[in-house]
């Protein structure tokens, strides 16, 4: 974890030569090449809340925005399945899995924040969000 | 206090015991039924025991499942950790008694994007809770999810409605937190949990550690305001609320031998009180520890149970010195009559010193307790907390009617009476074993300093370590003073000499005496026979004297009537 840390500071510094952004663009074209280049989201929610709503109206926009035809999503409940909550250690919801492209991503919330969705998900590099901060 | 009474008296408040050692005495019953607890402290102070214990023994002894939740260590680590404990997590999750769960937090795979809540951990927690009908729950330790969860706000805010909602469910919670920079806790969980917050403590004062509990608060319920020691051993937790014992004991009036006859006699002939706190105080090498081995020893002859705390000598040492002077302890420690307890003073703090013996003595049970020696345990200065250690443990034995017998090393410069002073209150039989120089050698006397509740003694005794055990023997007392050991004796022979000259005077003054007598006597005999003499002569002339006067008497009556004188005037002549 620390590593990982480590890794997207690494990839911050490098943003000036653009050769992050570069590393980036070669993996999602090896996952397209390997032909797992459909994405594979869940999300978990506790019922039909508002926030559920939400999350789940947040998620097709911007996947329909930035993966058009690539994506798969799945809306786990887990008021119906509340086993899930314990194999897959989810607290908090909603929370949106990357389950592919690996490695597995993790986001919490309504999703409203988008360019933070965007990061979460690794469309984005993080630097974006730096200026915002 | 017996538990009941305490339930009983108050109703107001259900308690959920926890059966951990002296808790349940300070809490009057247990931890607020139904409602959470807030156990905090820094870090490696027991909180995760605490925890773990109350679990268990809620499922093992109350029949009340429950559910363990991690946020830090996993199920197996968990298990290994408290099966040192004697707790076997593996067979009472298979019973169902105990529901592990290990919730893992890490914030860096976690991006957060707008509002959320704890939904999903409230599911978790709703399905171990009803999978095995649980009516504990711990949550160990909820401040991680601090470190591992974005936005504090919304955690704070979610928190506060588990609890709440755990509150609702009527499971009674204990929620670990770690203790804060000035705080009871990092995040302030406290402002949460009101209902009852305990907070341990571990503390190293004069390199030794000791661990405390205090109970914050407990809304409700009236409950032990100090800070109590603890102990986390193989036993597990358990808390020692030894200051809440008081003078209310009831006194033995049997005697028990002291293990030797002479030193009975010395207490008005029938040894120590059953019950009573003896100490024995000297110089090094006084032979204190003999003494509490004749002591030990007169025990285990009766059958009764001994335990030796010692302090400064290994069990083995102790047995094999003992035995030069004809004191063996083995078959006694064999049998099990006898059992040692060697730890040195330094080894932890006196708390942790005094809340192991009473355990020790819990387990035991035993008759008789000795502790050798005493002031091991003052470094520094820190008599005054010996003290108030000794208090606790002599009214915890007095409770119990134990025998406890102290020995205590005063240093040679000190008067002995002064160096002790400091305890003397606690004492109710106190001996003296002192070192007496004289003539090139060192003696010892012993004498009762006092002895609460019987007539003893005022006498200095000399005190042998025979081969046989310890003899006591008169000393001397004469003109010279108070004499032991090979003075002693050469006093003795001494007197002993001079007796027989005053012997021999008064024979010969009697021999003389006699002489004298004799020829007094003699002399009498010679002066009466002498006198005898005389007197006969006397009478024979008395006697001449005597007939001549008759014939002149006669003479002249015979010429009165010749000459033809007054018959009358013969009356009145003769009268």
């Amino acid at each position: 974890m620390k590593i990982k840390h480590e890794k997207s500071k690494a990839r911050r510094s490098k943003t000036s030569d653009g050769s992050g952004h570069r590393r980036l663009v070669e993996r999602r074209k090896r996952a397209v090449k390997s032909g797992s280049d459909k994405w594979i989201l869940r999300l978990y929610v506790a019922g039909q809340t508002n926030k559920a709503v939400t999350a789940l109206n947040n998620l097709k926009l911007i996947c329909e925005e930035q993966l058009k035809d690539r994506y798969h999503i799945e809306v786990i409940d887990l008021l119906k399945n509340p086993k899930l909550a314990r194999d897959n250690q989810i607290l908090a919801v909603p929370t949106l899995v990357r389950k592919l492209p690996l490695p597995v991503r993790n986001i919490i919330g309504d999703l409203s924040d988008k360019e933070r969705v965007l990061v979460g998900l690794d469309l984005i590099e993080r630097s974006a969000l730096l200026g915002k901060q | 206090m017996k538990k009941e009474e305490v339930q009983s008296r108050r109703k107001v408040l259900p308690k959920s015991p926890t059966d951990i050692q002296g808790l349940d005495e300070i809490t009057g019953g247990g931890l607020p039924k139904g409602r959470p607890t807030l156990v905090c402290g820094g870090p490696g102070c027991g909180k995760t025991l605490f925890a773990m214990e109350f679990l268990v023994r809620g499922a093992t002894e109350f029949n009340e499942p429950g559910v363990f939740i991690s946020f830090e260590e996993t199920e197996e680590e968990l298990t290994a950790n408290v099966a040192s404990l004697g707790f076997d997590l593996d067979s009472l999750r298979k019973r169902k008694k105990i529901w592990l769960e290990h919730i893992h937090v890490e914030r860096s795979e976690v991006e957060q994007s707008g509002e959320y809540d704890l939904e999903g951990l409230f599911i978790s927690i709703h399905e171990a809770i009803e999978s095995i009908g649980a009516k504990r729950i711990v949550l160990d330790t909820l401040e991680s999810l601090f470190s591992g969860l974005p936005n504090p706000l919304i955690l704070r805010s979610e928190l506060r409605r588990l609890l709440h909602w755990l509150k609702k469910k009527g499971v009674t919670t204990v929620v670990t937190a770690e203790r804060g920079d000035g705080t009871l806790t990092r995040q302030g969980l406290e402002e949460y949990v009101s209902d009852c917050v305990i907070l341990l403590d571990h503390r190293v004062t004069d390199e030794s550690s000791i661990r405390r509990l205090r109970i914050v608060k407990y809304r409700g319920s009236t409950h032990g305001t100090n800070e109590y020691p603890f102990l986390i051993d193989e036993d597990g937790f358990s808390v020692l609320p030894v200051t809440s014992l008081g003078l209310n004991y009831s006194s033995s009036r049997e005697r028990i031998s002291s293990g030797i006859p002479r030193l009975d006699t010395m207490l008005s002939g029938k040894g120590y009180f059953r019950g009573s706190t003896v100490l024995v105080s000297g110089t090094a090498g006084t032979g204190k520890t003999s003494m509490a081995a004749q002591f030990v020893e007169a025990a285990c002859k009766r059958g009764e149970r001994v335990l030796f705390f010692t302090f400064e000598e290994s069990p083995s040492q102790l047995i094999r010195n003992m035995r030069s002077i004809g004191i063996n302890l083995e078959p006694w420690e064999k049998r099990g009559l006898l059992q040692f307890q060697a730890t040195r003073p330094t080894h932890y703090g006196l708390e942790t010193h005094l809340t192991t013996s009473i355990k020790m003595i819990n387990k035991l049970k035993p008759s008789v307790v000795i502790l050798d020696p005493i002031n091991a345990f003052v470094l520094g200065d820190n008599q005054t907390e010996v003290k108030t250690m000794l208090l606790r443990l002599v009214d915890f034995l007095k409770m119990r009617g134990i025998t406890a017998f102290f020995t205590s090393l005063t240093s040679a410069g000190d008067t002995m009476e002064n160096t002790d002073v400091y305890i003397s209150s606690l004492i109710d039989t106190w001996l003296l074993l002192r070192d007496i120089e004289i003539g090139g050698e060192r003696d010892r006397g012993l004498y009762v300093l006092k002895s609460r509740g019987m007539e003893h003694s005022n006498q200095i005794r000399e005190f042998r370590l025979t081969n046989r055990g310890i003899d006591l023997l008169d000393v001397y007392v004469g003109a010279e003073g108070v004499l032991t050991g090979s003075a002693r004796l050469s006093q003795e022979t001494k007197d002993d000499a001079e007796q027989l000259l005053h012997k021999q005077n008064i024979e010969r003054k009697q021999f003389e005496l006699e002489r004298k007598r004799e020829a007094m006597e003699a002399q009498i005999v010679m002066l009466r026979s002498e006198f005898e003499a005389e007197e006969s002569e006397a009478l024979k002339v008395i006697e001449i004297e005597k007939t001549r006067n008759e014939r002149f008497a006669q003479d002249k009556s015979k010429m009165a009537k010749s000459r033809k004188a007054d018959a009358n005037t013969k009356t009145t002549g003769t009268k």
